[in-house]
């Protein structure tokens, strides 16, 4: 095992607040939503209406032609990616490609492909099938998309732990780092499954809000009238590397990647702990692995997506594994739920807010649920809040009973 | 029946959606894999919009004997309605 720690020298990402990282933050901090209402014919029939659509379609930032191989899941990887390659420098350090890996979850991978071939199959018949329908659909798509565009050779991987996938990714490159397997890794998590189908699945869970005629209210963790979570899309990509390496080649450190640990619930196959047990053990080991105690955690971002029992379960793990001094955080408030994206983008906030200074708040938490967990907590909320902090924990749970902490500290 | 020039312009159009070559650049002497940078998976995608656009069939055998733009041409002539 390296002893070097492992730093953050590079962050991208594109999701309904932002076509890039900057335009991300300063509409998570102003408090925008990202949410709308779907208009098209086909929604009418369902229950829940709501989705949170990319700011910046990604036909305005990849080439035409490369786009038309790509699903849409790979097309805005490729986005997120290339920023945050672009943001570390690593492609102009000399890098040797056979040191260079790649960690790309998705939860649901190509959907609108298989689904949209689907549709040609029994229109046209299996000759009208277009030849890139496999390498659209596979949920590796997106890593092996973003593995060519950097030009890495020392591995590229698919975690898939549904909308725990994106920490996950982040949690393998910590490791391949740690185990000396690459130089340099780009991580992170996609997701573009906004579709009927996809959305009928969910509504049948009853697991997303209705608050259809109010779309920007309607994400509202922790609050006492949430009803469900709001589908989003987008991705988020960090770059990954061990600090003695990065500081020799001059790259800027975001922060540092301390921890990370992974647990499974052994619970239930969708719904989780209700007292957060799985995803609790998870935060502890995460703990342990960055050398910290409960006490240095000054902000979470919390996995939290607005379901009435999710949210509080994660709220009695937060405070059992950490304490109620932490500030809370729950961004899908205005993200939308990215899926295998999200446990990517909410660590690149965590990043940004130790680095900034400054906690996110959350939208739309206007009587905090009766649950005794959540009242106990900090959650911030109204107006972002200054904070003297060092260390950030991002928490992401996924169907499954996956539990992945990540804990990140200043650079 | 089209005739030589409405079939290159026709599939300098295809290739131009398909695989982003410039029009100009399809001249009859151009290999599709060697000079135009078209791939194997690409080379399916426009065999299936000749067919469509040309209303003829090109069976997979036959695919792999087309290599260059004047290949192409040649067999839609011969083998069109």
């Amino acid at each position: 095992m390296s002893t070097s720690d492992v730093v953050v020298t590079g962050l991208g990402a594109t999701t309904p607040l932002g076509g890039d990282v900057s335009s991300t933050w300063d509409a998570l901090l102003a408090g925008r939503s990202g949410v709308s209402r779907i208009t098209d014919d086909w929604i009418k029939e369902y229950p829940a209406q709501l989705v949170a659509r990319l700011a910046t379609e990604p036909s305005e930032q990849i080439d035409r032609v490369r786009a038309r191989r790509l699903d849409r899941s790979q097309q805005v990887a490729v986005v997120a990616a290339e920023e945050a390659w672009r943001d570390s420098g690593a492609g102009d350090a000399g890098v040797d490609p056979l040191r260079i890996a790649v960690v790309i979850g998705t939860g649901i991978g190509g959907a609108l492909t298989l689904l949209d071939q689907d549709d040609v199959l029994e229109a046209k018949g299996p000759k009208r099938v277009s030849p890139f329908t496999i390498p659209m659909l596979m949920p590796n798509g997106p890593a092996a998309a973003v593995g060519l565009s950097i030009g890495a050779k020392g591995g590229v991987h698919a975690p898939v732990s549904a909308c725990a996938s994106g920490a996950e990714a982040i949690r393998w490159g910590l490791d391949l780092l740690r185990f000396d397997r690459a130089d340099v890794v780009l991580v992170g998590g996609t997701e573009a499954c906004v579709h009927p189908l996809p959305m009928a699945g969910f509504a049948a869970m009853r697991a997303m809000s209705t608050r259809n005629d109010e779309p920007e209210r309607a994400s509202r963790p922790f609050d006492k009238a949430r009803d469900g979570f709001v589908l989003g899309e987008g991705a988020a990509a960090l770059v990954l590397e061990r600090e003695d390496s990065a500081r020799a080649r001059g790259a800027r450190i975001h922060a540092r990647l301390a921890g990370a640990a992974g647990t499974a619930d052994g619970y239930d196959l969708v719904a989780p702990h209700p007292e957060g047990e799985g995803a609790a053990r998870a935060i502890t080991a995460a703990l342990r692995d960055a050398g910290l105690s409960p006490a240095d955690v000054g902000h979470v971002n919390a996995h939290a997506t607005s379901t009435p029992v999710g949210d509080t379960a994660e709220a009695a793990a937060i405070r059992s594994a950490i304490g109620d001094h932490v500030l809370v955080s729950a961004t899908k408030s205005q993200t939308g739920h990215l899926l295998g994206a999200a446990g990517a983008l909410e660590s690149v906030f965590a990043i940004l807010a130790l680095r900034e200074q400054i906690v996110p708040a959350t939208a739309n938490l206007e009587n905090p649920d009766d649950d005794a967990n959540v009242q106990a907590l900090d959650i911030v909320r109204g107006e972002p809040r200054r904070a003297s902090l060092t260390a950030a924990v991002n928490d992401s749970f996924g169907f499954g009973g996956h539990n992945i902490a990540l804990v990140f500290t200043t650079a | 029946m089209s005739s030589t020039q409405e079939i290159q312009s026709g599939l300098a159009e295809i290739l131009e959606e398909v695989a982003g070559v410039t029009p100009a650049d399809a001249t009859p002497e151009k290999s599709f894999t060697e000079d135009l940078d078209v791939d194997s998976l690409s080379m399916v995608e426009i065999a299936t919009a000749v067919e469509d656009k040309f209303g003829v069939a090109i069976p997979d055998d036959e695919l792999g004997n087309i290599k260059t733009v004047g290949d192409a041409i040649s067999f839609i002539e011969k083998n069109q309605g």
